[in-house]
């Protein structure tokens, strides 16, 4: 029955809006923001949800959906840049190893070997120890963490495009190498990518927000969905709930957003990679 | 004699996302006891389906749509699920297609026979133990129990269908279903695994629905035989007539297209492809590729009359032929 | 003999992943900034005391010196000092093992308790209420940052419920530890009889573990869900079903038997998981384990403690891929019998 794919669909069109709806939020930050995240105010210090405060205030009376919204920008802005490093750098390094073979895919290997060889947010979290506290580090150690997943995907990729008759006929033509992986065997490489790097997001936005929880990372004034939740974690156990409620449900619903669209696009784009439903 | 097993008007339907297939069309036929009855057809003639129906191993998307089995008296498709299972494996059994997907590869070989003894002879384990080194013997195992120890990767295929044949007959059925039992076997090999069949069934007088899309195979073991098309029973007869005086035209082209090595006969496959049972026309389903196609062929779906002794045929053409035609 | 080979490639696969594993942890210890020297010598020490620690530590030397000695102190279990509790780091680590120790086994069991059946009905009862229900509970969880469900889990039980302890710690204050055999508190106390400490260990033990657990369930679920959809479709089962056992048996015999083999390879996998998880969860329950000390170094610069925990991690995580292999291969009898 067509009804499952429908329902589907419209969870992930959903799901697409929220994604918008967020990235609009973080560019559009200063003009939506109805205070200033860093404008403190004694007088309404700790303050519940209101009509003034829609998501609270916390310890200095900072209004918490400002910082929220301004949050979105750097938890964004990151998770992206790291992306799209790691994408960049994974994608070179697998197609050299894949087209290349020999021992530059050895080596390549060996070292996406032992960086996955460490659980990632581990390996994050000592390269950012290692680094140093800036958001710099932060967007490298999360990329170098996702370099492998794009590394194996597009040397996969590469080793079957190389054995196939269209790119002997490339080669045979004279196409320079660089030539044929750029221009022939790549385009084969765009969906999976896409669907990697979009469900990538998810995880980055949760590095980021677990990085900054525990102190490393993004570090204050400047506000991180995570960071704030530390913030608020201390006042759980007395009951100001809203401090932590509303940043971690906003790291939940921005990631489950990347995955149901990523789920969405490795469905429509690869259906050899779809799972058994 | 009456029949050991009657199948009247059995439909099955599956509804898929894309929409409702038939698969199985009013099918209706019989099988009498001691018999060899062959069914034969391309792949996705229904064959294994009605197989399976008969002994209601249908699941969802699937559904028994209508129909009635009988079977020693009762009519399998009103029992209740409980009964059922003991009718499965202990009075009718089925062979399934390929024999290595169709064992556990977890499990020994021998458990997987020695369980069945456990469940449906209620022996205990070293007994049903004794009764399996037995039985893999009977069916033609070297060294039963080094074998029985094994699992299904160990094993040939042509051990694992006779191991697949052992469970089968574990508990004696009268009726055993062999779905394409020498499909993906070696030529000496099937023919093994046929006699095998042959003996096993003369031996404890049970009847053999022989399922096969191999003509010669059916030449070969079979008393009587049904050709099924498109998930319709198009005619059935006994062997000699079936090859000798073929009356539906699909029938005909079937055994026409048979190589023969005996003299030069041009080959003649049968022209267009099984049609789609994705919301089948109304009708006979082999009016698109029968050259004897009349009008009200593609209107009502013809039905099986007699014509001649142990011989029915489900055509219009035939019976505007014969005159037995009924307005 | 092909099993024999199977674990001898895997042996053998596992030297230079460990061997790159050191290196990783050693270049992160590297390119630290900051003099070790220094901290180590204090800030009111003279530039010729730091320069003389510098030597005795090794640290005028060039790289490939540098790491050959990092090596040979791993092999001697010298993983350095901590220089804000003044201890061998290897001592810390012994103490503080069996906490996270503990976390992780009791999220493990929470994770297999309720994710194996949730996948396994899920798969049953395909399409129904409850498959859509833990579908979406599992693309839910696995978008939950493990700090939030653990905030969230204290706000209801302890604050608004107050059926969990204060997020202080493994027992209550007033409650002693009980006489360390393993280290695992509720082992410890059930072992020696003492209730008291048992069921504070356990109260304790209960939210972190829950959080963790729930954390680690989504992946076990989803996969458990799959592997059995799978089975339930193939030959055998069906085969099983017209030999006349009865479906329900068939099902929850042979299927699932059969799908949790694969479900063995998972564990590894999981293992990673819950390592990171341990870090986040340790410091929203100030649960005293290794993520802890890691976290607390961290903001001191301490750098022993910092990479001897990265080092740790990433080593067990290989063993117990390693392991998670071997298993796997014994379980399924066409490996261990090829």
């Amino acid at each position: 029955m067509p009804w499952r794919r429908l329902a589907r669909n419209r969870l992930s069109l959903a799901a697409l809006g929220a994604i918008l709806v967020v990235t609009v939020a973080a560019l559009l930050a200063p003009w939506l923001a109805p205070y200033d995240p860093d404008e403190p105010d004694a007088a309404a210090a700790l303050a519940s949800v209101s009509v003034r405060h829609p998501l609270g205030t916390d310890l200095y009376g900072r209004d918490q959906l400002s910082r929220l919204i301004h949050a979105a920008r750097i938890d964004l802005l990151v998770a992206l840049s790291a992306t799209a490093i790691a994408l960049t750098l994974g994608a070179t390094l697998g197609a050299a190893a894949g087209y290349r073979g020999g021992w530059v895919d050895h080596l390549v290997m060996r070292g996406v070997d032992a960086v996955m060889a460490f659980p990632a947010f581990i390996l994050a979290l000592a390269i950012t120890a290692a680094l140093g506290n800036s958001t710099a580090n932060l967007v490298a150690a999360i990329a170098l963490t996702h370099v492998p997943i794009y590394t194996r995907l597009i040397r996969g990729e590469m080793l079957k495009a190389r054995e196939t008759e269209y790119a002997e006929a490339a080669r045979t033509v004279g196409n320079r190498p660089h030539q044929i992986v750029l221009y022939h065997l790549f385009p084969n490489c765009v969906p999976p990518l896409i669907v990697q790097a979009t469900l990538a997001m998810g995880f980055a936005i949760l590095t980021v927000a677990a990085l900054s929880f525990i102190g490393l990372g993004i570090q204050p004034p400047q506000s991180e969905w995570g960071q704030m939740t530390a913030e608020g974690a201390g006042y759980v156990v007395s009951g100001e709930w809203w401090l932590v409620l509303f940043p971690g449900f906003a790291i939940m619903l921005t990631v489950l957003a990347f995955n149901l669209v990523g789920d969405t696009l490795r469905d429509l784009l690869d259906p050899r990679m779809r799972g058994v439903r | 004699m009456s029949e050991l097993l009657e199948v009247h008007d059995l439909t099955v339907h599956f509804a898929t996302e894309d929409g409702l297939v038939e698969a199985v069309d009013h099918v209706s036929f019989s099988v009498r006891p001691g018999e060899i009855l062959g069914v034969v057809g391309e792949s996705g003639s229904g064959k294994s389906v009605t197989a399976h129906a008969l002994l209601r191993l249908i699941r969802p998307p699937g559904r028994i749509v209508r129909g009635e089995i009988r079977f020693e008296g009762a009519d399998l498709l009103a029992l209740p699920e409980e009964r059922m299972g003991e009718v499965r494996g202990a009075r009718i059994a089925l062979v399934f297609q390929s024999p290595r997907t169709a064992l556990n590869p977890v499990l020994t070989v021998g458990r997987q026979i020695a369980r069945l003894y456990a469940l449906h002879q209620h022996v205990a384990p070293a007994e049903a133990w004794r009764r399996t080194i037995e039985m893999l013997t009977l069916v033609g195992i070297a060294e039963p129990e080094r074998r029985a120890r094994q699992y299904a990767h160990q094993l040939s295929g042509g051990m694992c269908q006779r191991v697949m044949i052992a469970m089968a007959i574990a508990s004696s059925p009268r009726l055993l279903i062999a779905d394409e039992p020498t499909t993906g076997l070696d030529v000496s090999i099937a023919a093994q695994i046929l006699e095998l069949l042959r003996a096993l069934g003369r031996r404890t007088e049970a009847s053999i629905v022989l399922i096969t899309h191999d003509l010669g195979v059916v030449a070969e073991a079979c008393d009587r035989v049904a050709v099924m098309h498109a998930g319709q029973l198009v005619e059935i007869a006994d062997v000699h007539t079936l090859f000798k005086r073929p009356l539906h035209p699909y029938t005909q082209a079937l055994v026409r297209s048979i190589p023969r090595i005996d003299r030069e006969v041009a080959m003649e496959p049968i022209p267009g492809a099984v049609p789609s049972l994705l919301a089948p026309a109304p009708g006979c389903r082999y009016a698109d590729r029968c050259a004897r196609v009349l009008e009200v062929c593609r209107r009502e779906r013809p039905v099986l009359r007699a014509a001649g002794a142990s011989h029915e045929v489900a055509c219009h053409a035939v019976e505007v032929e014969s005159g037995t035609a009924v307005r | 003999m092909g099993f024999g080979r199977y674990v001898l490639h895997r042996l053998l696969l596992v030297v230079p992943t460990l061997f790159g594993v050191t290196l990783i942890s050693f270049t992160l210890v590297y390119v630290l900034p900051g003099n070790p020297a220094l901290v180590k010598a204090g800030s009111l020490a003279t530039p010729e005391h730091v320069a003389a620690i510098e030597r005795q530590m090794g640290l005028d030397r060039p790289v490939h010196v540098q790491y050959w000695r990092y090596l040979t102190g791993l092999l001697r279990a010298d993983l350095g000092e901590s220089s804000s509790t003044g201890r061998p780091v290897l001592e810390d680590f012994r103490q503080r093992v069996p906490a996270t120790l503990e976390l992780t086994l009791a999220s493990l069991l929470v994770a297999a308790a309720i994710g194996i059946p949730l996948g396994v009905l899920s798969a049953v009862h395909r399409d129904t209420a409850l498959d859509h229900a833990s579908r979406l509970l599992g693309v839910g969880g696995v978008a939950m940052p493990s700090f939030w469900t653990g905030l969230l889990l204290l706000y209801v039980f302890f604050y608004l419920l107050g059926v969990a302890p204060p997020p202080l710690g493994r027992l209550a204050a007033d409650v002693p530890a009980p006489p360390r055999l393993t280290g695992l508190y509720v082992i410890d106390a059930a072992v020696t009889g003492r209730g008291t400490a048992l069921l504070s260990a356990l109260h304790h033990l209960m939210l972190p573990a829950l959080t963790l657990g729930f954390a680690v369930m989504a992946p076990l679920t989803r996969m458990v869900r799959a592997t059995m959809l799978e089975i339930l479709e193939s030959d055998y089962v069906t085969a099983a079903w017209a030999a006349g056992l009865p479906r329900r048996r068939v099902i929850y015999g042979d299927a699932l038997r059969n799908a949790l083999i694969p479900v063995i390879t998972l564990l590894g996998v999981i293992f990673g998981f819950l390592m990171a998880g341990n870090v986040v969860v340790e410091m929203v329950f100030a649960w005293p384990g290794l993520g802890h000390y890691a976290v607390t170094s961290l903001v001191t610069k301490d750098a022993g403690p910092i990479q001897s925990f990265v080092l740790f991690v990433a080593v067990m995580y290989v063993l117990v891929n390693l392991t998670v292999d071997l298993l796997y291969g014994l379980a399924d009898p066409r490996i261990r019998l090829r």
